[in-house]
């Protein structure tokens, strides 16, 4: 499916699916994320099993781990695993298939689950990829409750420090974190002064659930030379269906049957209508 | 008297590898000088990060680096690297597997009147709990090299603790008897079992000699490996001697001490006596000034000994 916008709404109902089987999940986080995986996975990265080994194969991190769901979907799409192997076993006792990032699976860099950890990794392997001169790129998601952690801008601090404009962070804005809102729970609204404080290229993605506005962005990232780009994506948390978006509650809820069911319906209906567009 | 330190030694292991090998790289948090490693910094400056006074970041970045291929040592203090950057070492080294080698310089109670702030009371104990980490801490210059040696040869994560300042020699150039991950017999005897690592083993290589002339054999174990624990070495011990006494300058919760205990008690139940620093602020002072306040020292060891050995 070549049709981003629409792959999008198909791989939200993936996630959707795998949550409801292995009744857990991040919903609310796996739906704001999934354009920006989408236009990563499908249109930036050079990234996929066959190059999987490749040294210069582009590198990323799921910084907020716990939308794993949503990443199960784009692997499994894009062939690193089988879907409806991780919808039969995720969560389940003894699963390879757990709630966050595991390396021991076919297209994880990295395992994460705590936040404020794929940023300095990440400069890690920019850094890296400067001192052999390879011309990989590297791409975090961080969720922007996430941003009060201190290592995140330990990172920040040493990205700009050593120039990497080989790394592009991700900032899915969604403005709600498990208590509320994020600037109930620490206030964050100067966010993109606070990047370019630290010596970074800020881009606000206005809808960062668009994968026009997403690409542009991600496009403008590529050419900036000298220092580490993040966008601020300002997305919809629960993104999909109004059953959830916008909602705290829906951080990390498991749709009931009746739920489940109007939600499969807004997505499909938003699918189809963007096959359509 | 040695006056060179083992972190001075773990920085010409380094440099005379990053030679021949770009891939092995530093990383330091404005701890270069501290850790003997600025030559390596001047010498190799495309193989050295600083990361400046941020050791999460050291640590996670070193992560990084590695994951893409690099051979990462990443040094800092140990008090910090240990328990500042803890969640770092579980998480992007050890439970994401890259090949990171933390190396805790100033370890234990080097900085002496800085406090226990700077203190690295806690790192075995730390450092052991979690699932695909390494523990060593070598006795002197010529086993560090050794360990360093065996270190850059894998791609395991680890983590090594040496002390700050230069300490008595062990071993030396040609008296040295090193295999990864087993215990050196420094001693051989069949009336106890000193088991010592770091910078307690020459103290319990002295006590034994001083027990010798008193007509007692001591047998000395360097446990540098505190995980993979050479069990092995301690089972024998246990039934061919006829007590153990442990000494380790660390809390005595959760370090050499209590590891020996648990493997004795499981295999061949025997008398052991565990030796270390206080559940407490250590009392201000250098390290031979705080090891003679607790008694980490040769003199209390023969004593102990002694002691032990008329109970038993």
């Amino acid at each position: 499916m070549k049709n981003l916008k629409a792959l999008a709404y198909q791989l939200r109902e993936d996630a959707v699916e795998i949550i409801a089987a292995g009744k857990t999940g991040h919903i609310g986080g796996d739906m704001s994320i999934m354009e920006i995986l989408t236009e990563l996975y499908f249109e930036q990265m050079n990234v996929s099993p066959e190059n999987w080994k490749d040294p210069d194969r582009d590198r990323f991190v799921l910084s907020k781990g716990h939308s794993m769901e949503a990443y199960y979907a784009v692997l499994a799409e894009k062939g690193f695993l089988d879907k409806e192997e991780v919808t039969a076993n995720f969560s389940k006792f003894g699963s390879k298939y757990i709630g966050h990032p595991n390396n021991k699976l076919p297209g994880i860099e990295m395992n994460s689950g705590s936040l404020g950890h794929g940023l300095p990794t990440c400069v890690g392997m920019a850094i890296a990829g400067k001192k052999n001169q390879q011309s990989y790129r590297v791409y975090t998601v961080m969720g922007d409750g996430e941003l009060a952690e201190g290592s995140v801008w330990e990172g920040a601090m040493a990205a700009s420090h050593y120039h990497l404009d080989n790394l592009c962070a991700v900032v899915d804005r969604n403005r709600l974190q498990i208590s509320g809102t994020t600037e109930e729970v620490m206030a964050q609204d100067d966010l993109h002064e606070r990047f370019r404080s630290f010596g970074w290229h800020v881009i606000d993605v206005a809808d960062g659930n668009d994968i026009d506005q997403l690409k542009e962005a991600f496009e403008e990232a590529k050419e900036k030379k000298g220092k580490p780009t993040v966008l601020i994506a300002n997305t919809v948390k629960g993104k999909g269906s109004p059953v959830m978006e916008n909602k705290a509650g829906w951080h990390h809820k498991v749709p009931n049957a009746e739920e489940l069911q109007q939600i499969m319906q807004d997505l499909e209906e938003r699918k189809e209508a963007a096959l359509h567009e | 008297m040695n006056k060179i330190a083992d972190k001075q030694v773990i920085c010409d292991v380094l440099l005379e590898h990053g030679r021949k090998d770009r891939d092995v790289m530093v990383l330091c948090s404005d701890s270069r000088g501290s850790a003997s490693l600025t030559p390596f910094a001047q010498e190799l400056p495309d193989q050295f990060v600083e990361v400046g006074i941020a050791e999460q970041n050291l640590v996670s970045i070193a992560a990084g680096l590695a994951r893409c291929g690099k051979k990462t040592y990443a040094v800092s203090p140990a008090s910090f690297l240990s328990t500042r950057s803890y969640e770092q070492c579980k998480v992007d080294v050890a439970y994401s597997g890259t090949n990171v080698k933390l190396i805790g310089i100033s370890g234990g109670v080097s900085y002496g009147a800085l406090g226990m702030s700077h203190h690295s009371a806690q790192d075995i104990a730390a450092m052991a709990a979690i699932p695909n980490m390494r523990v060593y801490l070598p006795s002197d210059r010529w086993q560090t090299k050794c360990l360093m040696e065996a270190l850059l040869e894998d791609e395991e994560p680890a983590y090594i603790r040496v002390g700050r300042n230069a300490v008595e020699d062990v071993y030396g150039e040609e008296k040295i008897s090193f295999k990864m991950n087993e215990a050196t017999v420094v001693t051989e005897g069949d009336d106890l079992t000193f088991i010592a690592c770091g910078e307690l083993v020459k103290p319990a290589a002295d006590a034994a000699a001083a027990l010798r002339e008193k007509g007692i054999f001591a047998r000395v174990l360097d446990m540098y490996c505190l995980k993979p624990l050479d069990q092995e070495s301690i089972i024998k011990a246990a039934k061919e001697t006829k007590a153990i006494v442990t000494i380790e300058e660390h809390a005595p919760y959760g370090g050499l001490g209590a590891m020996v205990s648990q493997v004795v008690c499981q295999h061949c139940p025997r008398k052991v006596i565990n030796l270390a620093l206080p559940d407490a602020p250590v009392i201000t002072g250098t390290s031979r000034e705080v090891f003679d306040y607790y008694g980490l020292n040769a003199e209390n060891l023969v004593k102990t000994a002694q002691k032990v050995l008329q109970d038993v």
